[in-house]
C-alpha cells in the first residue's frame, strides 16, 4: 500500500511497519504464558481427545484405531430396539445408557429448579427492607466457600446411620448405602451448597433494576402482582437465564460430591455422566480412556444442545426482555 | 346505573386479597424464611464443630447439641499425631499461593495484551478463548492428565538418536498439579474487560515520557487493577484451596496430597475416627473462611459482577 514517490513518506511508512511489529512481538510475549497453555492444555487436547474418542487405549499398548466402536459400546445402539431371538448380544458398556444418562438427568431435572427457586426466593427476601442484611449474606454464602470434599465429609457423617439427621428426627434410614435414597441425599448437598451463591446473582440483579420503573407502573396503577408479573420477572430473565445455565452445566459435571459420598454406588444409584468419565479413564481396573473420551465429548454435546434449547424457552417466552 | 353499582362496595377479588394478606405478613414471613434458611446453612458446621469437641469414645452419645464431655484431643491429635496433616496443609498451600500468583500475574498480562495492543490473529485469539470457556473440563481431562504425566507416546517421541519426552513426567508431583492452572481463559477476559473500561491518558502520558509497554504495565498498570487483581486472586486461591478432581487424578502417595484429597484418604483408612476427620475438615475451611470475612466485598462482587458478564 505505501509504495509513495517521496523517500520521507517511505521512511515514515517504514518507520510504522516497524514499529507495529514491534508491538505485535511485545503484545505475544505478554500472551506467551496464556498461548503456550492455550497450546497445550486446550486445543492439541481437545484434538488429542478427539483422536483418542476414536481408538481404544488402556495407557498399557499405544492406542489402537477402532473408528465408531467407543460410541457404539458407549450409546449400545443395538440395545434400543427389540433384538430378534437367538441373535447375539452386542459387546456393549450399558453403564451410560442404562444408569449415568438417565441419572444425570434425574440430577439436573431435580437440582436446578429447586436451587432456583430457592434463590430467587431468598434474594426476594434480601431485596425488601431487612435488618442484618450483611449477617444474613454472609451465612448464605459460607457453604459456597467451604471445599465440596469438606462438605461431602460432614453430610456423609450427618446422613450416617447413626448421625445426626437420624437422630434428630428419630429415624432409622441408611441414607447413603441404600438406592432408595442415596442419590437424593447427594442433590440435597448440592442444593445446599449452590443456593447462596446463585442467590447473590439474582439479588445483584434485583439491585440492578431501575426503580424509576417500579415507580411508573405503580403510577399507572399496577398492583404488586401485576409488577412482579410485568417488571420484575421480564427485567429478571437475562439473570434467570445465566443461573439456570450455570445450574444445569454445574449439573451434568457434578463429580466431587459423587466421589466422596457414595463413589457412584450403591448398585450404580448414584452414577452420573462425569463420574463415569472418570471411572471408565482412571478407576477400572483396566482403563478405557478411548472410550471414556467417546463419553466426554458426547457429554459436550448434551450440554451444548441442553443450553440450545434452554436459551429458545427462556428468551421466546412471554414479554419482551431487556 | 353507575353511581348504584359504585355504592355498593365491590366484592375483593382474589388477587387483592393477595396482595392484602401479602402486605400485612410479608415482614415477618420474610424473616422467617431467610432465619430458616440460615439454620440450615449454619447446622452443618456447628454440629461438626460439637462433634469434633467431643471425645472419639462418646462420639454418638447424646447430648447432640453440646460438647459434653469436652475435649480438645482431636485438634491436637490433627496437628501433633498425625504427621502428614501438616503435610497436606503445606502441600495446598504451596499449590494455592504459586497458582494464585502465576495466574494473577499472566491473566493481566494477557488482557493488557487483548485490551491495549493491536497484533496479528488478535480476534481470532479472543474468539478461540471465549469458545474454549465452553467446553466441559471432561474433554480435556485425559490429554492434560497425559501431558502432565507419562507422555502422549510411551517412552517419548524418537528422531533418530534424540528421544523427546511427550509428557511433563509430573505424575505424583505438586508441579503436576499446579502447571496447567497457571493461566485461565477466563481470568484473561476478566482482565480484558476491566483494562478497556480503564482511561488511557495515564498511559499515553507514560509513553510520552518515554516509558515502554513493560514498564507501563508494571508501574501503571498494575496499580491502578489492585481491586481487580485481588478479586481474581481471592476467586483462584478459594478454588485451588478446594480443588479436588484434578489433584485427584494427579496425586498418588498420601505424603504429596493436598488437604482435601488427605481428608478424603484419611477417612477412607480410619472409618473410625471421624472426629479427627471433622477436625480437620474444620482446619481446611478455616483459611478460607477468614479470607472471605476479610474480603467480602470482593468476594460478592466477583459473583454479582463478573458472574452476569460471563454470561
Amino acid at each position: 500500500m505505501s509504495t509513495s514517490s517521496t523517500p520521507l513518506a517511505s521512511a515514515l511508512a517504514l518507520r510504522q511497519k516497524a514499529r507495529r511489529r514491534r508491538e505485535a512481538l511485545t503484545a505475544y510475549t505478554f500472551l506467551l504464558p496464556y498461548l503456550f497453555i492455550f497450546l497445550v492444555f486446550t486445543v492439541f487436547s481437545i484434538g488429542y481427545a478427539f483422536y483418542l474418542s476414536f481408538t481404544r487405549y488402556n495407557l498399557l499398548s499405544p492406542p489402537q484405531w477402532w473408528g465408531l466402536e467407543g460410541y457404539r459400546r458407549v450409546l449400545c445402539i443395538e440395545s434400543w430396539f427389540p433384538r430378534p431371538e437367538n441373535a447375539p448380544k452386542p459387546v456393549c458398556d450399558d453403564l451410560f445408557i442404562r444408569k449415568a444418562l438417565p441419572n444425570t438427568f434425574k440430577y439436573t431435572a431435580i437440582v436446578v429448579p429447586t436451587q432456583t427457586l430457592i434463590s430467587l426466593i431468598l434474594a426476594f427476601a434480601m431485596d425488601q427492607k431487612i435488618r442484618f442484611r450483611r449477617l444474613f449474606r454472609t451465612i448464605f454464602y459460607l457453604p459456597s466457600v467451604t471445599s465440596s470434599v469438606v462438605i461431602s465429609l460432614i453430610f456423609v457423617w450427618l446422613f450416617s446411620p447413626l448421625g445426626v439427621i437420624n437422630q434428630i428426627f428419630h429415624l432409622k434410614i441408611n441414607w447413603l448405602n441404600d438406592p432408595r435414597y442415596a442419590f437424593y441425599t447427594i442433590m440435597m448437598v448440592n442444593i445446599f451448597t449452590t443456593s447462596g451463591t446463585l442467590m447473590l446473582i439474582f439479588l445483584a440483579g434485583l439491585q440492578d433494576i431501575p426503580t424509576a420503573l417500579y415507580e411508573a407502573a405503580a403510577i399507572d396503577g399496577a398492583n404488586k402482582l401485576q409488577i412482579f408479573r410485568y417488571i420484575t420477572i421480564p427485567m429478571l430473565r437475562p439473570v434467570i437465564f445465566f443461573v439456570v445455565t450455570v445450574g444445569v452445566i454445574g449439573c451434568f459435571q457434578v463429580f466431587d460430591q459423587i466421589y466422596v459420598m457414595t463413589a457412584g454406588g450403591p448398585l450404580d444409584s448414584t452414577t452420573t455422566i462425569a463420574y463415569l468419565i472418570y471411572k471408565w479413564a482412571f478407576r477400572d481396573t483396566t482403563v478405557k480412556m478411548g472410550q471414556a473420551s467417546a463419553l466426554a465429548f458426547i457429554l459436550a454435546l448434551i450440554i451444548f444442545v441442553v443450553t440450545m434449547l434452554q436459551r429458545r424457552v427462556i428468551e421466546g417466552s412471554g414479554t419482551v426482555g431487556q | 346505573m353507575t353511581i348504584l353499582t359504585q355504592a355498593r362496595p365491590r366484592p375483593l377479588s382474589l388477587s387483592d386479597r393477595l396482595i392484602l394478606w401479602y402486605d400485612r405478613f410479608k415482614t415477618p414471613l420474610f424473616y422467617l424464611i431467610l432465619i430458616l434458611w440460615a439454620i440450615v446453612c449454619l447446622a452443618p458446621l456447628y454440629f461438626t464443630l460439637v462433634f469434633s469437641l467431643k471425645p472419639v469414645a462418646n462420639a454418638y452419645d447424646p447430648p447432640l447439641f453440646w460438647p459434653i464431655p469436652f475435649t480438645l484431643d482431636n485438634f491436637r491429635d490433627v496437628i501433633g499425631a498425625l504427621p502428614l496433616f501438616p503435610r497436606w496443609l503445606l502441600n495446598s498451600l504451596i499449590v494455592s499461593l504459586t497458582v494464585t500468583i502465576l495466574r494473577v500475574l499472566f491473566c493481566a498480562m494477557g488482557g493488557y495484551a487483548f485490551a491495549r495492543m493491536d497484533f496479528p490473529l488478535k480476534g481470532v485469539l479472543f474468539n478461540a478463548m471465549l469458545v474454549s470457556m465452553m467446553i466441559p473440563g471432561q474433554v480435556t481431562l485425559i490429554p492434560a492428565f497425559l501431558v502432565v504425566g507419562p507422555g502422549i507416546i510411551r517412552g517419548g517421541l524418537k528422531i533418530g538418536d534424540i528421544t523427546l519426552p511427550t509428557g511433563f513426567g509430573l505424575i505424583d508431583n505438586l508441579g503436576g498439579v499446579i502447571l496447567p492452572g497457571i493461566v485461565t481463559a477466563f481470568g484473561i477476559f476478566m482482565m480484558t474487560q476491566f483494562y478497556k473500561s480503564l482511561p488511557r491518558e495515564l498511559e499515553e502520558a507514560a509513553m510520552m515520557d518515554g516509558l515502554g509497554r513493560w514498564g507501563i504495565f508494571f508501574r501503571i498498570v498494575l496499580p491502578l487493577s489492585q481491586t481487580q487483581l485481588l478479586t481474581l486472586a481471592l476467586l483462584t486461591f478459594q478454588g485451588e484451596w478446594n480443588a479436588f478432581m484434578w489433584p485427584l487424578v494427579i496425586l498418588r502417595t498420601p505424603e504429596n496430597f493436598t488437604l482435601p484429597l488427605g481428608l478424603n484418604w484419611f477417612r477412607g483408612e480410619y472409618y473410625t475416627l471421624i472426629s479427627k476427620v471433622l477436625a480437620g475438615s474444620l482446619f481446611n475451611t478455616l483459611p478460607i473462611l477468614i479470607l472471605f470475612f476479610l474480603f467480602q466485598r470482593y468476594f460478592v462482587q466477583s459473583i454479582a459482577g463478573t458472574g452476569l458478564k460471563e454470561g
